[in-house]
């Protein structure tokens, strides 16, 4: 009998929102749901209980939580490393301690500060060393951003300064009608579907105008649900080949390099 | 063993049926889910659907053909359907009369029209008139944040004791769109409810759903609707992994319906929100179409 595999990956998820008082117990269960729907890996970063502007000793404890949880589920979850690039040194350190000595195979950065600033350049180039991709929250909020809230009009410059990094856009902008153009002229530069409604059009336009092979499915769960941002790619009017691209096929192209450096065979 | 890595598997007959992408995601809630092929979910009554067109993007399925097609192949036996131009047109009586005409036209039946009615316009008590006795409309469906008024507003504590006089369900739509991400040009501040529990109590025999209200309401403020009166919720917004598991905890189960907000939104998630949760079959049921049955029925 013939079968058909799905194989799907969720590149952005959390370790808040979800029940359980530990990040073992947090993780398993994000897992059941996310078994619930046939996802097969967890790309998880950011604490129990997470900060906007961390402190370096915040942000070691909030990545040392996602470690014991990656302890528990190493077939199943990839850590991002959670940097504040405010802390340029201890960012550093961090990057060096999670991803270079550690199991953590990307870098994750929030909005403690404006991505297009200059501190970000030596986590960026790092990462880059690394063969870690950097994943950069963006949105453009009518209602206004954060002070130090990314925009994908950031996520642009910084990307124009690292030609050979590899970024991914989260939430593309949330105003991902825009979010889409802005990112467009920067091949490395990929659109990430989390975070916002799964409103319709959404990966038909991404797979327009930057090609399905820079579209990366992720749910931002647990304060999303895996079902609704799902939605925006089994629901999307594109083709199966680029279905299966922006579920699995293109993270682990981008991780395939980091994976390969620590032994993983995918 | 719960964490070993799935692989979503699927036979030819399950991949066939996977083929038409809208159709591929009831398939996979099957598959998946471990059902005989036929051991048929019941239909789908999906109580927050919309015809015409978003003022700002085309949308796959704002042809009402094409719309109804689509909600077919996903298993919806009836939709509740209002009209996007109810948001912004100020004809609301040509407004009724199309999406009625929409309804008859295509589904056989399929479709049921929720008229607009905007309490802030001269003589709106026509439109709810013509709701009721033109168009044999079962409900209709408001928007306070596009016809710019708040709930404590004596017309429209006016426009729900009507309503429930002449037996109509009242959908309320809290929010149509993350208020982040709207246009610049056309910002619609979510509908404040905190005079709402307190009206549903004032208003015998009102029946009220509440459409996209997990953004905007609270736990307490839910819990404090719910207790006030016969008011639902529908999952179109609800978020958070698990989130239909999670409401049950804080809302009678047979306070929940169906809905999508097609086509704004992809069907796929109110679709796979059923599969995310861990539902018994009462409750599956319940949500996918009990509910709502009955809030029908009711109209008598």
């Amino acid at each position: 009998m013939a079968t058909f595999n799905l194989e799907i990956w969720d590149v952005h998820t959390h370790l808040f929102g979800v029940p359980g008082d530990t990040p073992e117990a947090r993780l398993g269960n994000l897992l059941e749901y996310a078994d619930r729907l046939g996802i097969a890996r967890l790309c998880v970063f950011m604490g129990m209980n997470f900060s906007y502007d961390p402190s370096p000793e915040a942000m070691r404890q909030e990545n040392d939580e996602v470690l014991r949880a990656l302890r528990r589920f190493p077939d199943r979850a990839f850590g991002f490393v959670y940097l504040n690039p405010r802390h340029t040194r201890a960012s550093l350190d961090e990057l060096n301690r999670c991803v270079r000595d550690g199991p953590m195979v990307g870098v994750k950065l929030w909005v403690a500060q404006h991505c297009n600033e200059p501190s970000l350049d030596p986590i960026v180039e790092r990462a880059t060393e690394l063969k870690a991709p950097v994943l950069q929250h963006a949105w453009w909020k009518i209602t206004g951003n954060l002070p130090g809230e990314s925009t994908p009009t950031d996520v642009a410059e910084l990307a124009a300064r690292h030609p050979r990094a590899t970024i991914i856009c989260a939430h593309t902008g949330g105003d991902w009608e825009r979010g889409i153009r802005a990112i467009r002229p920067h091949p490395r530069v990929y659109v990430e579907l989390s975070g916002g409604d799964p409103t319709a059009g959404f990966t038909e336009m991404a797979v327009r105008e930057v090609g399905a092979e820079r579209v990366l499915y992720g749910s931002d769960a647990g304060g999303r649900s895996f079902a609704s941002q799902l939605a925006k790619v089994l629901g999307a009017d594109i083709s199966d080949t680029a279905k299966r691209l922006i579920l699995a096929g293109n993270i682990k192209r981008i991780l395939q390099p980091i994976l390969r450096e620590k032994g993983i065979n995918l | 063993m719960t964490h070993e890595q799935p692989v979503v598997s699927f036979d030819r007959r399950d991949f066939l049926k996977m083929a038409g992408a809208a159709t591929g995601v009831a398939a996979m809630a099957a598959a998946r889910a471990g059902q005989a092929a036929d051991a048929t979910p019941p239909g789908l009554i999906d109580v927050n659907t919309y015809l015409s067109r978003w003022p700002l993007r085309r949308l796959r399925g704002d042809d009402t053909a094409e719309h109804v097609s689509m909600l077919r192949r996903q298993g919806v036996v009836q939709a509740w359907a209002g009209s996007f131009d109810g948001l912004l047109h100020r004809d609301i009586a040509t407004v009724n009369a199309r999406l009625a005409d929409e309804c008859r036209r295509h589904g056989d039946g399929l479709l049921v029209p929720f008229g607009s009615v905007n309490p802030k316009l001269p003589v709106w008590e026509n439109d709810l008139r013509q709701c009721v006795e033109e168009h044999r409309m079962p409900g209709i469906r408001l928007h306070p944040n596009y016809h710019g008024y708040k709930l404590d507003d004596p017309d429209f504590a006016k426009l729900l004791r009507l309503a429930a006089e002449r037996g109509l369900l009242v959908q309320l739509v809290l929010i149509m769109e993350d208020e982040r991400t709207m246009h610049p040009m056309l910002r619609a501040e979510p509908t404040d409810t905190k005079s709402l529990a307190g009206l549903v109590k004032k208003t015998p025999g009102l029946r009220l759903a509440l459409l996209n209200s997990q953004r905007v309401l609270r736990a307490q403020a839910m819990a404090d609707l719910v207790a006030a009166g016969d008011v639902c919720l529908d999952i179109a917004m609800l978020e958070g992994v698990g989130g239909i598991a999670s409401l049950l905890v804080k809302t009678p189960l047979n306070r929940v319906l169906f809905g999508s907000h097609t086509p704004m939104f992809y069907f796929e998630s109110a679709l796979l929100k059923l599969q995310e949760s861990p539902l018994s079959d009462e409750q599956a049921r319940a949500i996918r179409c009990d509910n709502a049955r009955r809030l029908l029925v009711k109209n008598g």
